[in-house]
């Protein structure tokens, strides 16, 4: 391909010494690289409009007054600083990120073993119905959700209370809110890791097993020596992109609890929509959204150093 | 180190495929076994059956005096190298041959004397810190070897594994192999399609067709005297010419039919066992190496043949030439001195006394 490209500079080149002369604009559309760019400008045009612009946007705005008539500088963070409920929010996100992709990948490591083990016959249909709360509409999930949480209605508490227990307010405590909206996270994102996490294992060659069966290895040690150093970083690019994903969710807690009780289940994207559009203060909420970029970062930085490092290692 | 024995062992897969049909061998202590066959014709199946890779269907199999069949591979006290080596990529050349040794738990300073001791019967001692990715292939077959070596186990098992080098690399490997078992003497079962591999490594030559062992012996007893029409096809390379024959009385001496006005007379040493074949039909088996130019013709047992050539292929060192008789394809090593032309009559030798005579309806040699 690359003779191919040389070849066709040259004869380009030749024509053009040779041929009459032409205009600039010419011999820059002649010009591959040029071709290229032009190509891929209504897709740059598209990116910059939806997400380069609205990011910088809302830095713009992150930084004036509530009527979004004054600039103020760093105030409206200064004031964030200030509420504790700003802080229990920061706390929530972490705790409600990170326990979520804990567990989504855990069980999604555990239910891509057991899909991988079936018979190739029925794994494809536990493969599709495991994916069911994957593929389905999240809001439309979280509705049925909210049902089987629901303090007059839910299934659960009735089944709790058949077998002699008390209610539970799913929704209404602080720690169980925050548990239930964890637990639809998990839900509804492990049958992303469960796909990811099969992939990555049908790509193990099974004579390293094999080799390892022979080296004298039982199934734990093949599951710590072989998987998981062969899965790590197909683990490491899902969890962060989980965790990006889960830090920046908003319809689980909207749509269950909407940050109660008492804000103590609000996370970055809920409390960004409640002080911006529920409050009427866009400059406020637009400063809260703006915090998950450093968190992300740094956990984006340091998980795809490890993946490059691996990747050449072990090619 | 140990002796393997295969009783009447048989591998079933799911849907009913037979790929190892009730076959018996017996592997000396310290013998190198080369298991040789087309593709599907259940060496690996086998090799997998004694690594306990693969469960076995019927039958028995013992390492070392033991029964094994429902043994798992790690306590067979068994080394593989695989096809594609089945390097760990993860770790480093050491940690690759530490790793059997680590499961067992020995001593470090005891793993690290095996690993250099394996690394340096195989030339890689410098390697020992670099990952599979930064390695050629033929050092990775090294590493593989050393991985084995390092855990002196009862058993070598080794499953094609030069198929993925190129020629040269083959043929140095091939060396170094037979070095390896030169200097550790460990009983070794070799799987390989190579008909070469087989004669140039093997103590004994196991020549497997369909699921069954069809020959057993030493490689020069393979290629001289081949128990069937398969094993004389299969071992040599040109394979064997197979002329349709029939038995003549001629001039008061049995002679070879083939056709075209061609008739070789049977040596004196054969009548007796070919007489009572008369009647059948029958294949005449030369090797193109047994099919010379005439000028050794004063020698016993030398049949002029006069044959028109259809094709000349100069191989340096000896020339091959192609003709027909009546339709069927043969070739013959002639030297390149002997001015082979095509399209034009040339007149050979047939050494009678490395003919074989094949009964064409059971394969069987005569």
């Amino acid at each position: 391909m690359a003779d191919g490209t040389a070849a066709l500079a040259q004869t380009g080149a030749a024509r053009s010494a040779a041929g009459p002369r032409r205009g600039g604009l010419h011999r820059m559309m002649r010009r591959q690289s040029t071709t290229a760019f032009l190509l891929c400008l209504p897709l740059l045009a598209l990116v910059l409009g939806l997400m380069i612009f609205p990011a910088f946007y809302a830095g713009w705005l992150a930084m004036l007054n509530k009527s979004m008539e004054r600039f103020v500088g760093l105030g409206n963070f200064t004031f964030l600083f200030r509420r504790e409920t700003f802080w229990n929010v920061v706390w929530q996100s972490c705790i409600f990120a990170i326990t979520a992709v804990f567990f989504k990948a855990l069980i999604g490591f555990i239910l891509a073993h057991l899909v991988h083990v079936l018979p190739a016959k029925g794994q494809r249909k536990w493969r599709g119905m495991l994916l069911v709360p994957w593929v389905m509409p999240l809001a439309i999930g979280t509705l049925a959700w909210w049902w089987l949480l629901d303090p007059s209605y839910s299934a659960f508490n009735w089944v709790i209370r058949a077998a002699g227990g008390e209610n539970i307010a799913w929704l209404g405590d602080t720690f169980w809110a925050r548990f239930s909206v964890i637990l639809v996270n998990v839900w509804y994102g492990a049958p992303f890791f469960m796909i990811m996490y099969l992939a990555a294992l049908k790509s193990v060659p099974e004579q390293l097993y094999e080799a390892a069966a022979i080296d004298g290895a039982n199934a734990w040690q093949k599951l710590w020596h072989i998987t998981l150093p062969m899965m790590r970083n197909i683990i490491s690019i899902t969890v962060l992109f989980s965790l990006i994903v889960t830090f920046a969710n908003f319809d689980i807690v909207r749509i269950l609890t909407n940050g109660g009780p008492r804000d103590t289940t609000h996370i970055f994207a809920t409390y960004s929509f409640a002080l911006g559009i529920g409050s009427g203060d866009i400059p406020l909420g637009a400063a809260v959204s703006l915090f998950m970029f450093p968190i992300l970062g740094v956990f984006a930085i340091f998980i795809l150093r490890g993946v490059r490092r691996r990747a050449d290692a072990m090619g | 180190m140990a002796e393997v024995s295969l009783r009447k062992v048989v591998k079933l897969f799911d849907g009913g495929v037979q790929a190892v049909r009730g076959i018996d061998l017996d592997i000396a202590d310290h013998e190198f076994v080369v298991l040789v066959g087309p593709s599907g014709c259940g060496k690996s199946t086998t090799l997998r059956m004694i690594a306990g890779l693969e469960e076995v269907s019927d039958g028995e199999i013992w390492i070392g005096g033991e029964m094994v069949n429902d043994i798992p591979p790690k306590d067979r006290d068994i080394a593989m190298v695989f096809q594609n080596y089945a390097l760990y990529p993860h770790m480093t050349v050491f940690e690759n041959m530490a790793f059997g040794l680590k499961l067992r738990h020995f001593p470090k300073d005891e793993i690290k004397r095996r690993v250099d001791r394996a690394a340096a019967i195989l030339s890689i001692g410098e390697l020992l810190e670099r990952k599979p990715k930064a390695l050629s292939g033929g050092q990775r077959q090294r590493v593989a070897m050393g991985r084995a070596i390092v855990r002196d186990p009862k058993v070598f098992l080794f499953d094609e594994p030069l198929s993925n080098l190129d020629a040269k690399l083959r043929v140095q490997m091939r060396t170094e192999i037979k070095k390896v078992h030169q200097a550790v003497k460990t009983t070794t079962i070799y799987v390989t399609h190579d008909q070469v591999e087989a004669m140039t490594l093997a103590d004994r030559v196991v020549v497997m067709n369909h699921g069954v062992i069809e020959q057993v012996g030493p490689p020069n007893e393979l290629y001289h005297h081949p128990a069937t029409i398969f094993v004389a096809g299969f071992i040599g390379s040109p394979a064997m010419n197979f002329i349709p024959a029939r038995l003549s009385n001629g001039a008061g001496a049995l002679r070879i039919e083939l056709g075209q006005g061609l008739s070789l007379p049977v040596p004196a040493d054969r009548t007796a066992r070919y007489a009572p074949h008369r009647n059948k039909k029958l294949l005449f088996g030369i090797r193109p190496e047994h099919l010379t130019e005439t000028t050794r013709t004063d020698k016993q047992n030398l049949a002029p043949i006069t044959v028109e050539l259809d094709v000349i292929e100069p191989m340096g060192m000896e020339t091959l030439v192609h003709f027909r008789i009546e339709g069927t394809p043969v070739c013959a090593r002639v030297d390149p001195a002997a001015g082979a032309q095509a399209g034009q009559p040339m007149t050979l030798a047939a050494h009678m006394d490395q003919m074989h005579l094949i009964d064409a309806d059971t394969g069987k040699v005569l």
